[in-house]
């Protein structure tokens, strides 16, 4: 279940303040070195796993997503049809930025695309006094948006990625969003392509106004105020909905990839330490050898 | 010799009705998709006619329809397919999107085929969201148990039918 909050306080993370054990590499003894050994071993285990199991996630994302895909392109098709892309001017100049995220990390450069494109976006329009408000959509968005762009976040949506995303989800969401009164926006999302490729795209978010303006509006027969925001808020769920399947089969296949790479280092880390290993303790039995056979010969 | 040239026109003529007639009948497709978050029906099909419930009214679509947008109501959508079959579609609220280039789009939140529908479990869900209905305090609640109580009664109908 996805949990909605507006941040208050600042959370501050204090790194431990103990300093690293300063270690020399030259002198490693027999010891230090089967000690590495033993963690990058147990590293490399919890890497393989992870990347089974997100192995195993991704398979379900990706069948899910190719359930969502023909009703984001359904909905994508009006947008397409009508010609509504401009926002209309009355004024209201609150745009809003829907980041589409997770809580989890270990996944590539997925969560950091869509910050870099967002952070961009909002340093290009620097000390105008309009800001932009960014809806961040699982904790990642935020922790690497809060550093620079704190005052603009104006929702956060954690307990994302654990299950996989739901339209109840993508309705609260779309809940939230709807109250914030926007006049133009987009939903920034990674569109997933294939296994080990994604792409960080954008889709424009209207609101009820801007569709009412759209310029082929005039063909369409039977519209009324309730209808079109009716079919508004129904469109943004729906939205939402389809870009959070993409992100979430996006993240899971770039876990697989960027485990996959993790245990691969490990493994060649690990062929390494063994190597070092043995030829220490070789080292330690020469010198004990020739220890004792000094000893032995100083004794006759 | 005349006779012989006017009726090669004739049959000239006669060979390209057909294909004007099957050139029309390829405008009239109807580019059509259903989908909801949990299943997709149709994906960019060609079918005859499609009737859907909707807050302005019932109405039926068939091909060259006029552009509009409306709000699904909860009930059940029935599609008739180019082979003469129909099917039954129940849903719990959406969006329908018909566009200039006889393209229809019909967005259902959920939606599951008639035949799925337990009639016992509806009638269930029914009095479950009536009594929820008769204790709900506040604005918001109302309406959600409201809302509960017209999604059960449609699916107590559909099950019926």
């Amino acid at each position: 279940m996805m949990m909605i909050s507006k941040p208050t306080t600042m959370v501050v993370c204090l790194k431990g303040a103990a300093a690293g054990q300063q270690q020399n590499r030259n002198m490693a003894t027999l010891k230090q070195i089967s000690m590495r050994l033993k963690s990058v071993t147990n590293i490399q285990k919890i890497t393989q796993s992870m990347k089974m199991v997100s192995a195993a996630k991704y398979a379900r994302a990706e069948r899910e997503l190719r359930q969502a895909r023909p009703y984001g392109e359904g909905v994508k098709a009006f947008y397409e049809k009508s010609g509504a892309t401009e926002a209309v001017d009355d004024g209201n100049n609150n745009k809003l930025i829907v980041a589409i995220t997770s809580d989890r990390g270990l996944c590539g450069a997925v969560h950091t695309n869509v910050a870099k494109t967002i952070r961009n976006e909002l340093g290009a329009e620097a000390v105008e006094s309009p800001q932009s408000k960014v809806f961040c959509v699982g904790d990642k968005s935020r922790a690497l948006l809060q550093r620079l762009y704190a005052q603009n976040i104006a929702v956060v949506a954690n307990e994302v990625g654990r299950k996989p995303p739901t339209f109840l989800d993508a309705s609260k969401v779309a809940n939230e969003l709807i109250q914030l009164d926007f006049n133009s926006g987009k939903i920034v999302y990674n569109r997933f392509k294939t296994v080990v490729s994604y792409q960080t795209e954008e889709v424009p978010l209207l609101s009820a106004k801007t569709m009412l303006a759209a310029p082929k509006l005039q063909l369409y027969d039977s519209i009324d105020q309730g209808v079109m925001e009716s079919y508004q808020e129904f469109t943004v769920a729906a939205l939402l909905y389809y870009t959070m399947k993409e992100s979430a089969c996006s993240e899971q296949s770039s876990r697989m990839t960027a485990m996959d790479n993790a245990s691969k280092n490990a493994a060649e880390m690990i062929g390494k330490l063994t190597l070092t290993f043995n030829r220490t303790r070789q080292a330690v039995i020469t010198r004990e050898l020739i220890e004792i056979i000094s000893g032995a010969a100083a004794l006759e | 010799m005349a006779l012989f040239l006017r009726s090669t026109k004739l049959a000239a003529r006669l060979t390209q009705g057909p294909t004007k007639c099957f050139s029309r009948n390829y405008a009239d497709q109807m580019n059509f998709t259903f989908a909801a978050a949990n299943q997709i029906f149709y994906a960019n099909k060609n079918i005859k006619q499609v009737d859907v419930p909707s807050f302005s009214g019932s109405f039926g679509i068939l091909p060259n329809h006029v552009p509009t947008l409306a709000v699904l109501r909860p009930g059940v959508v029935t599609v008739y397919e180019d082979e003469g079959t129909s099917k039954k579609i129940f849903v719990s609220s959406g969006t329908i999107t018909v566009n200039e280039d006889s393209s229809v789009q019909v967005l259902a939140e959920e939606a599951h085929p008639v035949e799925d529908i337990d009639g016992s479990a509806a009638r269930q869900v029914l009095q479950e969201a009536q009594s929820q209905l008769a204790t709900a305090s506040g604005d918001v609640a109302k309406a959600e148990a409201a809302i509960a109580v017209e999604v059960a009664e449609a699916l107590v109908l559909a099950a019926g039918n």
